[in-house]
């Protein structure tokens, strides 16, 4: 047996097998992984190092920037963007709850109802998103918009008032929102619930259990880690996102990102942006982290 | 309970996910229905008459097919890079039991649980603080970063369900470490590189995001309809939106076909 057959069941702890030559053993992972490490060391890790170095810098782009610990900039950065902050998990939250409603039972239907016609299904679920997402965003803008067929069918219906629009409200983010990263929900659901076997099914039909305690007590728990997937995978890009904002909101609706993107490419106002972009990071690891912990599908990570 | 009532709720599920589909696919037909608008002004939001002209040159207006072709190049770069540093990764992730394997894993996640806008404000801190100059190649940095942790993924599923009885086969058979992996380990795991190869360029060919960070002057696809969503989308952009996704589903479509023809052979 040589390094390259090591089973992948093989415990963690425990590295050295004495039956192999440790030197030809030891290296093999290292020369696999070195390339790649560095890849994300450098580009990933020391960026995140220099965003919080100029977080804590001040002075402007023309007479260059110093480290002077300044922790001012995230209090003065909190209170005049604290709105945005808010409304981005806000938003990115009821996207993901709405994507969670409507996704769970398009993946339900897949996995355990579409027979023959599941791999066709799983292809229909990606192939909106083979055209780009910002003309994708744009073609909402067309179908919300205020001589759209959707508002005035709401205005019919009395839902929507006489003036009443879609394009350029939250109701419209939340809604791009939603429609964006609705795959990242449903693929993960779809592979959760399509290990669910069907006999636990009949068994608690057979135990006489209504449909509904079925699905409460067999599939719905069976599902909690494409749940949790899902969710977080939603959650996460939703809360950066700033074109939804850009394309289908209004001054009003502006996320974080909006402001992020600006204060960096526009109003070139690096340490605040720098400390909005560290406040955002730490906020959705925080988020994430206790949401894992309670939901107890921490082996995700 | 009665049948008549199960096939009620059975269909009930379905017709649920149907609706979701079409709510899917609800942009996609705007998207490919406006390709064929004649806009009266600048916006081509309002339908105004069928004409073919924004198909018989899509290339008509300015830049557009210049910013297509920077993100076929930049995408294919990206692509072959972080295919080959991801595989390596992932085969190292799953093959091998070292110190700081949980670590490793965990560098790897984190790229897929940051929000694109601090991935790109950091990589720009990054470029801003070392002086050097945003353009073409930090895009392809950035795009290498940000699909590395996808391509992983999709070869770690593919590589942990693999029986490793095959390549101790091979061994027995006397096939040396190289021939074994070239001819019995490669192979099966192909499919899920190839896999994580077209995810990481679907990815990279429409970010917009990361890149609207790192771009400097250089205008690729997504950059050039933001800017023009600005100004006014011409149609021409549905046209290429509309191709994208014709290409895509011929792809799927074509392997497909493919798969179906050579399970096919196997079986008789």
């Amino acid at each position: 047996m040589t390094a390259v057959l090591t089973p992948p069941s093989a415990t963690p702890e425990a590295p050295a097998d004495d039956a192999v030559p440790p030197s030809a053993r030891s290296r093999a992972p290292y020369l696999l992984l070195l390339p790649g490490l560095l890849w994300l060391a450098l580009f990933f890790l020391v960026p995140l190092v220099a965003l919080v170095s100029m977080s804590l810098q001040t002075g402007s782009l023309s007479e260059g920037y110093r480290l002077t610990w300044h922790w001012a900039t995230y209090s003065s950065a909190w209170s005049t963007y604290g709105d945005q902050l808010v409304r981005s998990f806000l938003y990115a939250g009821a996207a993901t709850v709405l994507a969670l409603l409507v996704g769970y039972p398009l993946a339900y239907a897949i996995a355990l109802r579409a027979g023959r016609w599941r791999n066709l299904m799983l292809v229909l679920v990606v192939a909106p998103f083979f055209t780009s997402f910002l003309i994708r965003t744009l073609a909402w803008k067309i179908v919300l918009g205020d001589e759209g067929w959707v508002v005035g069918a709401l205005q019919t219906v009395g839902l929507l008032g006489e003036n009443g629009r879609l394009l350029a409200t939250p109701a419209a983010v939340v809604l791009g929102l939603t429609y964006n990263f609705l795959p990242f929900m449903v693929l993960p659901l779809y592979a959760s619930l399509e290990k669910v076997d069907p006999r636990l099914l009949e068994a608690a039909t057979d135990l006489y259990a209504t449909p509904a305690r079925a699905f409460w007590a067999v599939t719905w728990p069976l599902s909690i880690p494409g749940v949790v997937a899902g969710t977080l995978l939603t959650f996460i890009p939703a809360a950066g996102d700033y074109v939804n904002v850009q394309f289908l909101g209004n001054p009003g609706s502006q996320m974080i990102g909006n402001v992020i993107q600006s204060r960096f490419l526009t109003v070139l106002d690096y340490p605040v942006a720098a400390a909005l972009s560290i406040t955002v990071m730490a906020s959705v690891l925080v988020l994430v982290l206790t949401y894992v912990r309670r939901v107890g599908a921490r082996e995700l990570l | 309970m009665s049948r008549a009532v199960r096939a009620v709720r059975q269909h009930a599920v379905m017709a649920l996910a149907v609706l979701v589909l079409l709510y899917l696919f609800l942009p996609v037909v705007v998207v490919v229905a406006f390709s064929f608008n004649d806009p009266a002004g600048r916006y081509n939001f309002a339908w105004n008459g069928f004409t073919l002209d924004s198909w018989r040159d899509p290339c008509g207006v300015p830049g557009m097919c210049d910013a297509v072709l920077r993100s076929l190049q930049i995408g294919v770069i990206a692509t072959v890079v972080a295919t080959l540093l991801g595989t390596l990764l992932a085969f190292g992730l799953v093959r091998h039991s070292f110190r700081g394997r949980a670590s490793t894993s965990l560098l790897v996640f984190l790229p897929m649980a940051t929000p694109e806008v601090v991935m790109g404000a950091s990589l720009l801190t990054l470029f801003v603080n070392a002086g050097v100059a945003t353009g073409f190649w930090t895009i392809v940095i950035a795009h290498i970063l940000f699909t590395v942790s996808f391509v992983v993924v999709t070869v770690k599923a593919r590589l942990a369900g693999f029986d490793s009885r095959l390549e101790e086969a091979a061994m027995d058979l006397y096939a040396d470490e190289w021939q074994t992996f070239r001819r019995v380990t490669l192979p099966l795991a192909a499919p899920g590189i190839f896999a994580g190869a077209l995810l990481a360029f679907a990815l990279s060919f429409d970010d917009f995001i990361i890149t609207n960070f790192n771009s400097g002057n250089t205008i690729t696809f997504p950059m050039y309809v933001w800017g023009a969503a600005q100004r006014g989308v011409p149609p021409e952009v549905n046209v290429i939106g509309t191709a994208m996704f014709v290409l895509a589903l011929l792809l799927v479509g074509g392997a497909e076909v493919l798969r179906r023809v050579r399970s096919g052979t196997a079986a008789t």
